[in-house]
């Protein structure tokens, strides 16, 4: 019989997609359906001195103006995670307004909705609203953000920190550690801000339902129930069952399309308010300009060695950018996420962190692709790369040297890290041994010195990253300051022929949900994946989830599924015994039938299915039908890990980086498929390529935008990057039940310190021992020019 | 994002084009590929009353030999250019910096008539036609006439261009040796320095793009030329305007032109 | 304004306003939503469709512009219920996740592998200049079109 678990099976959403017939929000459109548009404010920090709508209430087609004088959303959109300062204050946070009141605290804040008869309408009214404003200075850098004397994001607190915040060993134990070291390298660098850029713009459409007093939120988000939750329980405080909110075909997300935004609750509101639906979908510009960012750390790191190489001590001090206000997920990024990486694959015995998270007079920053776990990734891993330099120890050397050694969770306990995590699994020297072995480090290195001769300036680089994923056990998380619980939902309903449809919290955007659940459900049902349909991205439809982030879906969302699966199998035992007039404990469930073992007496799970709606011939006591619903919650976060290497060239003349390789090697447990698996490497790689050497957004002085388009936000293109090559290591997580890690997010988070060590290498020789990212031709110039 | 409202017409010739420029003046702007007016007016950033569409007038698509010279049609998209069996072979300068305009999607719309007569400091073309002293003829209310090349680049966005002109072809001098270098932004793709260089007997003509507010003949390259890519050094000499953004500072730009241009000086050998 | 166009092989008029860019006009009077608007400014190329044969940025096409034109988009690129070589080699290949580029890079492949049916991989990637994806890094979509052509090509 045919089984699909660890098959290349292909994507069964891909047929609608290839023939343009995907359902992303923006395609959606309703009976009397509404337009609107947004004025925006061209200020990074201004009071608001006066708004003037009475020219756009009269332009043609409009339908209604509101302001923040309106009365929409009593709440503002809240944030779900509570970070409190180690001094035990609370963390200090903001209401954030569906519109802005008095002041501006970014460029681009909303000021009014616009709503129209059509876009073009709603456009036009919008440049009618008149705004004054009085502008004020602004202060865009998180560490500048906390000088004396820096312009207040928020007024209500003495100074610009949302919390100070500190994890792992003792500061002075970890301080003393550092004064004795053998060697100590030190870095002092930015992790820049990037725009994570779905091509798909956000859109959003809100249907109030006069007469059943309903709403239907029609949202491109990552997870519909949550959206419910924060729209229903914060920021409009209404009836939570009253809601639905869909989200059907997503064009990615990356974490941007996890938050609840303002733009979504307003439209919610205001659609009550006019009796018809309410469409918004984002340009571009304004997703520049609204889509919460990543990264945005300033980072002061030392690393101690002991005479062998080994680390003895790791203390690092940053500020992260909160933006104006505390998006979703935003706190937790630079702590939790973040923070709890600090071991890497190392066995470091002291680490402390400490983290200063200012408001700055920028768009929210949050999760953006592996949120927090990258920035610790490029820090340990640029670091260990220079370390290696300064000491002449070869940088895969001084990684074997101090990884922490095989343990699979099952034999071994998981290893406890210093910084509050316990790690599931890992064998990081088989990575990392594999990786050198697909790139020919050992040849590389004499092609490289050859090239040197001939003034070619080649380079290598190397990362040996870990991550947090599997996101998350609910009561770890609670205690960590989440707001919500991180389990999943799996419901898995038989129908009557034994057809399965499976419900789950988990949300495609792009991942393959559609595929991949049906691949597992339909090997432990042991039935076919054309009789298994997954259904997501409708809270009328599945009961609960908190859908796709932190390479959750399989790990938290499979794992509810399989919940699921286990009574279905449970309760059809029963049913089959009853009609093979057998013993439970005498059958086995194999090839999708209850099999009486030793005999040839069997029956399908189909015919289980039917009795299971028609209980005539029924176990007596036995409720009908077939169809479960579980929460899973893990025990443990999943960590997958790998090594990540580059090979670069360097332009002597205009300091370009061309890069000609990449070699990956992950470890994400079992793989459920792996062309999937890949595809996700793939993608995650060029997204950590783009941050290494080419994206970055940038303000200046006045807290404006200067890369608020693709004319100057420069994305990787197919001509920026090679083919690139892919290997696995398979070290199952042991508290699952399908084995998985997760692979969403790796690829972005050892892919950007591998291409930055890559260049750095090319120019050792010549006294360069860091460039700042992106590594663009201009600084890979300067820096080589300040060594002439 | 959508325009501002404006009206819409059609020339059939270019005196019906030029007549309609004298009736709207300020208000009007001409279009034919609209790969730059048209984002641009998305954004509200140009927000012409009238359109004027001349990409349907007949004659200005075409590309013809005459005598010494190759002249293309105004309309011609980058695509035909490129394409054009005429420009590889007498103008191939040409076909080399056509073929790096922004992408196939934008090469198959965009016009050489409408780049230039944009006049995007970081556009391809001007090099180009400095180089090769190529002449922009134009038709207007006042008749026809011929504008040199280095004349035609007043500024950032500027021409020489009279309100109710309208290019209609562009004349280029067959040129034997002639190479374009071009090292571009990564966001969008222009040029942050791109050189055009014709040589001619013992001298070379060099043209320069992305640097400055306006493209320039880099002279002070051309009169210290001798035969070999020393000359770059001069690339920016009397150069007051060199542009800089987070891609390129002005120390930056002033490095990579002497470099794309010592690229050209020695490809020309 | 009056305007009429050959779309996928049907023929259409509609008035519309001059404003309107080829990418609204598909999605918005004709439902034809698989040309898909990313940027709106030309960057992206996620609405890259066929003007008589050629790929353009419907997003930066005013309908007017077209009047008289042949489109092709997404949505013709099918024959019946069989996928075009192109379109099946991204299935086979998984070059498509999200789905939000796929229209504007099948048409582009398209446009490519038509002029240049025997594309390198350099002269694949450099096609692909006006198409951003964020999902598959461009690796499965080059592996794709190589494997349209060949197929294409046998």
């Amino acid at each position: 019989m045919e089984t699909f678990i660890g098959q290349p099976v292909k994507r069964r959403e891909d047929d609608r997609f290839l023939k343009g017939a995907g359902k992303y929000t923006d395609d959606i459109k309703l009976p009397g359906m509404t337009h609107s548009a947004f004025v925006r404010s061209p200020y990074a920090h201004a009071r608001i001195l006066s708004i003037d709508t009475s020219k756009a209430k009269t332009a043609e087609g409009v339908v209604a103006i509101y302001t923040a004088e309106d009365g929409c959303g009593a709440f503002g959109v809240p944030c779900g995670w509570q970070v409190d300062f180690k001094n035990g204050e609370t963390m200090r946070e903001p209401q954030h307004p569906l519109l802005a009141k008095d002041k501006i605290r970014h460029v681009g804040e909303a000021v009014a909705i616009v709503i129209a008869e059509t876009q073009e309408l709603a456009r036009d009214a919008a440049e009618l609203v008149q705004v004054s404003y009085e502008g004020l200075p602004a202060v865009t850098c998180p560490k500048k953000a906390m000088e004396p004397g820096a312009p207040k994001v928020h007024d209500e607190w003495e100074d610009n920190a949302s919390f100070d915040w500190c994890i792992g060993n003792d500061r002075a134990a970890v301080e003393a550690a550092l004064e004795k070291a053998h060697h100590v390298t030190e870095m002092t660098y930015k992790n820049h801000r990037v725009a994570p850029n779905a091509i798909e713009p956000r859109s959003y459409i809100a249907d109030y339902d006069v007469n059943g007093d309903k709403w239907t939120l029609y949202t491109s988000t990552q997870n519909p129930h949550l959206i419910r939750l924060l729209l229903c329980a914060f920021a409009l405080g209404i009836p939570e069952h009253k809601v639905r909110v869909v989200s059907y075909d997503v064009g990615g997300g990356f974490g941007s399309k996890i938050y609840h935004y303002t733009e979504e609750a307003l439209l919610t509101w205001a659609s009550k308010e006019i009796g018809r639906p309410v469409k918004w979908t984002s340009d571009r510009t304004e997703a520049f300009l609204t889509d919460a960012h990543g990264r945005d750390h300033i980072v002061h790191s030392k690393m101690g060695f002991d005479k062998d190489g080994k680390i003895v001590a790791h203390l690092t001090d940053e500020y992260c950018a909160m933006g104006a206000y505390l998006s979703t997920f935003a706190p937790a990024v630079p702590t939790y996420l973040h923070g709890t990486l600090f071991q890497g694959v190392y066995t470091t015995p002291l680490i402390h962190l400490n983290v200063v998270a200012p408001f700055t007079h920028t768009v929210a920053v949050d999760a953006y692709r592996g949120a927090g776990r990258p920035e610790a990734t490029y820090l340990l891993e640029r670091i260990m790369s220079k370390a290696a330099k300064e000491m002449a120890i070869d940088p895969a050397e001084l990684r074997f040297k101090n990884f922490i050694p095989p343990f699979d969770g099952v034999k071994e306990p998981g290893y406890q890290t210093q910084v509050a995590l316990q790690y599931d699994s890992g064998n990081y020297e088989a990575v990392l041994k594999r990786g050198l072995e697909m790139l020919g480090y050992e040849d590389f290195r004499m092609d490289q010195a050859e090239a040197r001769k001939n003034g070619k300036l080649l380079g290598v680089g190397i990362s040996t990253y870990i991550e947090g994923c599997g996101i998350a056990p609910s009561a770890v998380v609670g205690a960590l300051g989440a707001r919500a619980g991180l389990y999943e939902v799996g419901h898995v309903r038989v129908q009557p022929t034994g057809k399965v449809s499976v419900f789950t919290g988990a949300h495609s955007h792009g991942q393959g949900h559609e595929t991949v659940f049906a691949q597992f459900v339909a090997d432990k049902l042991g039935i076919s994946m054309d009789d298994v349909d997954i259904v997501h991205g409708d809270t009328d439809q599945v009961a609960f989830g908190m859908g796709t982030y932190g390479s959750r879906s399989l790990s938290v969302g499979g794992s509810a599924i399989i919940k699921s699966i286990d009574k279905i199998l449970e309760k059809g035992a029963k049913i089959a015994a009853h009609k093979l007039e057998a013993a439970e404990e005498d059958l086995e469930y194999a090839e999708g039938k209850w099999k009486v073992k030793g005999t040839d007496k069997s029956i399908s799970f189909g015919d289980v299915s039917l009795t299971a709606y028609v209980p005539h011939d029924y176990p007596e006591g036995l409720e009908p039908g077939l169809d479960f619903s579980s929460f899973y919650d893990p025990t443990n976060f999943t960590y997958p890990f790998g090594t990540h290497i580059a090979v670069v060239e360097v332009c002597a003349d205009t300091g370009k980086v061309t890069l000609q390789r990449f070699v990956a090697c992950d470890d994400v447990g079992n793989v459920m498929n792996p062309m999937i698996v890949d595809g996700q490497i793939h993608g995650g790689v060029v997204q950590g390529v783009g941050q290494a050497l080419l994206e970055e957004v940038v303000f200046d002085g006045e807290g404006q935008m200067a890369t608020g388009s693709y004319m100057d936000y420069a994305m990787p293109r197919a001509d920026d990057v090679p083919m690139i090559e892919t290997d696995r290591t398979t070290t199952p997580c042991p508290h699952n039940p399908l084995g998985v890690k997760g692979a969403g997010e790796a690829g972005a988070i050892g892919s950007t310190p591998a291409v930055v060590n890559a260049v750095v290498d090319a120019l050792s020789h010549l006294g360069v021992t860091d460039i700042q990212m992106p590594v663009t031709p201009q600084r890979v110039w300067k820096a080589m020019q300040s060594k002439k | 994002m959508i325009p501002a409202k404006f009206e819409y017409k059609r020339a059939s010739s270019v005196s019906e084009a030029i007549s309609m420029l004298g009736e709207h003046g300020m208000d009007a702007k001409l279009v034919s590929g609209g790969h730059s007016l048209v984002p641009a007016m998305k954004l509200r950033m140009s927000r012409p009353e009238v359109l004027i569409d001349i990409k349907r007038i007949p004659g200005l698509d075409i590309i013809t030999e005459e005598g010494n010279e190759i002249v293309i049609g105004a309309n011609c998209t980058h695509t035909q250019v490129m394409r054009s069996e005429l420009v590889q072979k007498d103008v191939n300068i040409v076909y080399q910096a056509v073929s790096r305009i922004g992408d196939i999607q934008i090469r198959n719309r965009g016009t050489i008539g409408g780049s230039l007569a944009h006049a995007d400091p970081s556009s391809d073309y001007p090099a180009v036609v400095l180089a090769c002293d190529a002449k922009i003829e134009v038709e207007g209310g006042n008749g026809k006439r011929s504008i040199d090349a280095k004349d035609f680049f007043l500024g950032i966005f500027t021409t020489a261009l009279e309100e109710d002109e309208i290019i209609t072809a562009v004349r280029f001098p067959k040129v034997a040796n002639g190479t374009y270098f071009k090292f571009y932004q990564s966001a969008s793709r222009f040029a942050v320095v791109g050189v055009a260089a014709v040589k001619e007997g013992d001298h070379v003509k060099v043209g320069v793009t992305g640097v400055a507010g306006t493209p320039y003949r880099a002279t002070a390259v051309e009169n210290a030329y001798s035969g070999n890519g020393d000359a770059a050094e001069h690339a920016v000499d009397g150069i007051d305007d060199i542009m800089s953004d987070h891609f390129a500072d002005e120390e930056y730009r002033a490095h990579l032109a002497k470099v794309m241009v010592r690229k050209a000086l020695e490809a020309v050998n | 304004m009056q305007i009429s166009m050959t779309i996928n092989g049907k023929e259409y008029s509609h008035d519309v306003e001059p404003r309107i860019s080829l990418a609204q006009y598909l999605r918005e009077n004709l439902d034809l939503t698989g040309t898909h608007i990313g940027c709106d400014t030309s960057g992206c190329g996620a609405c890259t469709v066929h003007v008589d044969g050629a790929a353009a940025k419907a997003c930066t096409l005013l309908a007017v512009q077209v009047d008289g034109s042949e489109i092709t988009t997404i949505e013709g690129m099918a024959n019946g219920k069989e996928m075009h070589p192109i379109q099946e080699a991204f299935k086979e290949n998984h070059g498509l996740q999200c789905g939000f580029c796929t229209p504007g890079m099948v048409m582009t492949a398209a446009d490519i592998l038509k002029n240049n049916p025997n594309a390198s991989e350099e002269e694949i990637r450099h096609g692909l200049e006006g198409n951003f994806c964020r999902c598959t890094g461009y690796h499965n979509i080059v592996k794709s079109i190589q494997h349209a052509a060949e197929k294409m090509n046998a």
